[in-house]
């Protein structure tokens, strides 16, 4: 949250390309250029995610104290932080902890909101009442509050901030799959499934699931962004991986005191998140159409 | 071009407004895009006449409707030898111009009521819109003239119906206040585009019998349907198109009694209330007419015993007791909410009754295990009327008919071939199982359903309304098809419609319904013929038909 409000002025120029592909209008075969480019990026991202190696030499842990607070130049093409430590490399290297926390919660809050909304939809009525009142109790809960509280119980790292996201992202999935399921259950073909004698876990795997999964993966794609978000938000307070790894919002935390004197050690982390969530929201985007432009 | 132009303008300039046509065009073409929609129609409507266009769906008769009235929409390109509307140049009006034809000249009334009435108005509202607009009243009289206006088109309690909104009423209240709301002006012509295709038969009797009051008084009519039972009730002449050229035109005794075209041939052929269970509906040119041995019936594969459902204490079906013997037909016929859908879910396991029972092969399905009920299953099948949403979407041909053939038992290295092999039996190629349903025509996709059906070799198949969406030659096919796989394979069908003319066709045996109780049960020809039952004879008086053209059949018009 406080992240994203300090980044994303900063990412101003790229940031107005993003927009433009958003906003095309009818659906198309070909994707534009902004939906190119947010694909490559991501490409370059999730590259640097598996292999960082590959993507920036040096190291990103390697502190020297001579380099530090560097601007952005030749020797270091992102500048140093205050223990002149690389930023480039620790971008990179930190790619892995800070998308790991989004999708990570993205996968868990699907797979649990999934489970919960068939229980809700096929459990039967009084299932369907607790479920969905728990599932109300959580959307009413402020989300970063609840992140909060879940992490004061459990205590910061990664997997604890997986949890807490997912905790409050869930509910929405969950709702999602329900009422998908409510609406697959009357349809023709699972009647026509059940007068052929399928069982019933025959016809949930085969035909209600599928069918209730492409709005879900739209949906999850356009949210892992958000996920993200908030998985930075959490890191930012200093909740989710512990210093010295590189994280891009525990980075940005790091360069707020030095705000002033070295603007990149907070600017470029916050550009590394704005532009990866815009990408993750372009390319959803971009995939919710092309379902959309299939089922109508 | 110009030689019927300066014809019209000949006529125009004698003009008798007893016998000038309202409304001329000849040689009309309308277009979108590439598509060429109406190709070269030329026609005339005068006061007093009844001009039916018949045809089955793409045959562009409804865009030449809506061509007279100027609603062709900005996409299409209308061109015409001559086109006059009262004597006037229509292809020279403009929009106003067209807003002062609508409604005041020529009234316009469409087939769907329930879409066409605004929802959030009383209907009341809806009819006096037409009187506000064109002002053939004063505004003080308005209200009184919409009274008047329900009351002449049959709706009973007037005052209180035009109060009330279109969700309120009964679907033929609904055509009634559309019928009343196009006539408000008085227009000299009405274009009826398929007004009773959506109505129950003894409503769309009321309709047409409303339409030929219209007609007897002096407006023009001009009726677009694809019944030629229905056309021949009113029509006094008939044009009959085929990918948007008329293939035949000329007065309607002639053409339904005497077709000269062989699709006019075909169409009629394909009536089925004219021909009795056991000849073929589809008939190609040139062949003798063959006929289909029905099977003989052999022992009971269903039987009901005093079935009773209600929900919400409404019941809807009350005590309906039926059997059915292998390669038997028994017709289940009746009119919207008489019950036959859900008798079929009941038969089908699909719900349990309140009381009474359904044995499928001598086994009730009451206190079955799942794993016995999912057995039994294979034994009964069931073919929808919108096969599309009865396929997952997201499932081809060969998934569709694999999942059916695994539920069969048949091994996996049989399948494809067995998959070939079923639509191959129900008339279509290896070519389709690669393609989704969504890419099929209507009749493919009703043959990939009974293809589906027949693939765990089931004893009875459950036909819920097979045929009703499709247009009236893919119909013939269709029922000729079942008819076929019932005496090659000796099935049974358990066949519901609300058509009386297919029941009759199809079926060995008929079970009449109506709110939710069988009125009546028995032999189809008795059934068709000596109706015991008053609202048999009534539905029956109800049914438009060719009467005894052509087919030599006497008429079986009861009452």
């Amino acid at each position: 949250m406080t992240s994203a409000a300090d980044a994303s002025p900063l990412g101003g120029a790229p940031v107005t390309t993003a927009v433009i592909a958003i906003g095309t209008g009818r659906p198309r075969r070909i994707p534009r250029p902004g939906v190119w480019a947010a694909a490559l990026f991501l490409a370059l991202v999730a590259l640097a995610a598996v292999a960082p190696g590959l993507v920036a030499s040096g190291t990103p842990d390697a502190a020297d104290a001579a380099d530090a607070l560097q601007a952005p130049g030749a020797a270091h093409l992102l500048g140093t932080d205050a223990n002149g430590r690389d930023l480039f490399a620790r971008i990179v290297f930190g790619a892995a902890p800070s998308l790991l926390s989004g999708l990570g919660a993205t996968a868990v809050a699907v797979t649990a909101g999934t489970a919960l909304g068939l229980l809700a939809a096929l459990g039967g009525r009084v299932l369907d009442q607790v479920v969905m009142r728990l599932v109300e109790v959580l959307l009413a809960l402020p989300t970063l509050l609840l992140a909060l509280l879940v992490i004061t119980v459990t205590g910061p790292g990664t997997a604890n901030v997986i949890l807490a996201i997912a905790l409050y992202t869930a509910p929405g999935y969950a709702r999602l799959v329900r009422a998908q399921t409510m609406v697959i259950r009357r349809t023709g073909y699972v009647e026509a499934a059940t007068s052929l004698g399928l069982t019933r876990g025959r016809i949930i795997a085969r035909h209600v699931l599928p069918n209730a999964f492409a709005p879900l993966l739209v949906l999850a794609t356009i949210e892992v962004g958000t996920a993200l978000v908030a998985a930075a938000s959490l890191s930012y307070l200093g909740l989710g991986p512990q210093p010295p790894a590189p994280e891009w919002g525990a980075m940005l935390s790091g360069g707020r005191d030095y705000f002033s004197v070295a603007w990149w050690i907070a600017v470029f982390p916050g550009v590394a998140i704005t532009l990866t969530v815009l990408s993750i929201t372009v390319v959803g985007r971009h995939l919710r159409r092309l379902v959309e432009g299939r089922t109508s | 071009m110009t030689e019927p132009a300066v014809a019209g303008l000949v006529t125009g300039s004698a003009a008798d407004p007893e016998t000038e046509p309202i409304v001329e065009v000849t040689d009309l073409h309308v277009s979108f895009g590439e598509i060429h929609a109406v190709r070269g129609v030329s026609f005339a409507v005068r006061p007093g006449e009844c001009v039916a266009i018949v045809g089955e769906s793409g045959s562009g008769k409804s865009v030449t409707a809506r061509t007279l009235l100027g609603l062709t929409g900005d996409d299409a390109r209308v061109r015409a030898g001559s086109f006059r509307v009262e004597g006037a140049d229509a292809s020279a009006f403009g929009e106003r111009r067209w807003r002062s034809v609508r409604g005041r000249r020529i009234g316009f009334v469409l087939q769907d009521a329930l879409v066409s009435l605004d929802a959030l108005r009383p209907v009341g509202k809806e009819v006096a819109e037409a009187l506000r607009l064109h002002r053939p009243v004063p505004r003080g009289a308005v209200a009184g003239r919409v009274v008047e206006l329900l009351r002449e088109v049959g709706v009973p309690e007037p005052e209180l119906r035009a109060r009330q909104y279109p969700h309120e009423l009964s679907g033929g209240l609904r055509q009634r206040a559309l019928i009343a709301s196009a006539i408000a002006c008085h227009p000299r012509l009405l274009i009826a585009d398929e007004p009773t295709t959506a109505l129950d038969v003894t409503v769309q009797a009321q309709i047409l019998r409303l339409l030929a009051e219209r007609k007897r008084t002096g407006t023009a009519l001009l009726l677009i349907s694809h019944d030629l039972a229905v056309v021949a009730e009113l029509a006094d002449r008939v044009l009959v198109m085929k990918d948007g050229v008329v293939v035949e035109d000329g007065p309607a005794e002639r053409v339904l009694r005497e077709p000269d075209h062989p699709y006019t041939r075909r169409l009629l052929a394909a009536v089925p209330m004219e021909h009795a269970k056991g000849t073929r509906l589809s008939v190609a040119e040139g062949e003798p007419p063959r006929t289909i041995t029905p099977p003989v019936p052999g022992e009971i594969v269903i039987e009901a015993r005093d079935l009773v459902k209600a929900f919400h204490g409404r019941p809807a079906v009350d005590g309906v007791s039926f059997e059915l013997r292998a390669g038997e037909t028994l017709g289940v016929v009746g009119e919207s909410g008489s019950g036959k859908t859900t008798t079929a879910r009941l038969v089908l396991g699909l719900l349990a009754p309140d009381a009474g029972s359904v044995e499928i092969d001598g086994r009730p399905w009451a206190g079955l295990t799942a794993g016995e009920r999912r057995e039994l299953r294979r034994h009964i099948q069931v073919v929808y009327q919108d096969p599309l949403s009865s396929f997952d979407p997201r499932f081809t041909v060969r998934r569709v008919l694999d999942e059916a053939l695994g539920v069969g038992g048949e091994p996996r290295a049989t399948r494809r071939d067995r998959a070939v092999e079923l639509l191959e039996q129900v008339g279509l190629d290896a070519s389709v199982l690669d393609r989704r349903p969504l890419r099929l025509s209507g009749g493919q996709r009703q043959r990939v359903a009974i293809a589906r059906a027949l693939a765990p070799r089931p004893r009875v198949i459950v036909c819920d309304e097979p045929v009703s969406a499709l247009d009236v030659s893919i119909q013939a096919q269709v029922l000729d098809l079942l008819a076929d796989l019932q005496s090659e394979l000796g099935i049974a069908y358990l066949f519901i419609s609300h058509h009386l003319g297919v029941v009759h066709h199809v079926s060995d045996r008929v079970l009449v319904m109506k709110d939710g109780r069988a009125v009546e049960y028995g032999d189809v020809r008795q059934v068709f013929t000596e109706p015991r039952a008053a609202y048999t004879r009534e539905l029956l008086a109800a049914i438009p038909r060719l009467d005894a053209v052509s087919t030599g059949l006497p008429t079986r018009r009861a009452s």
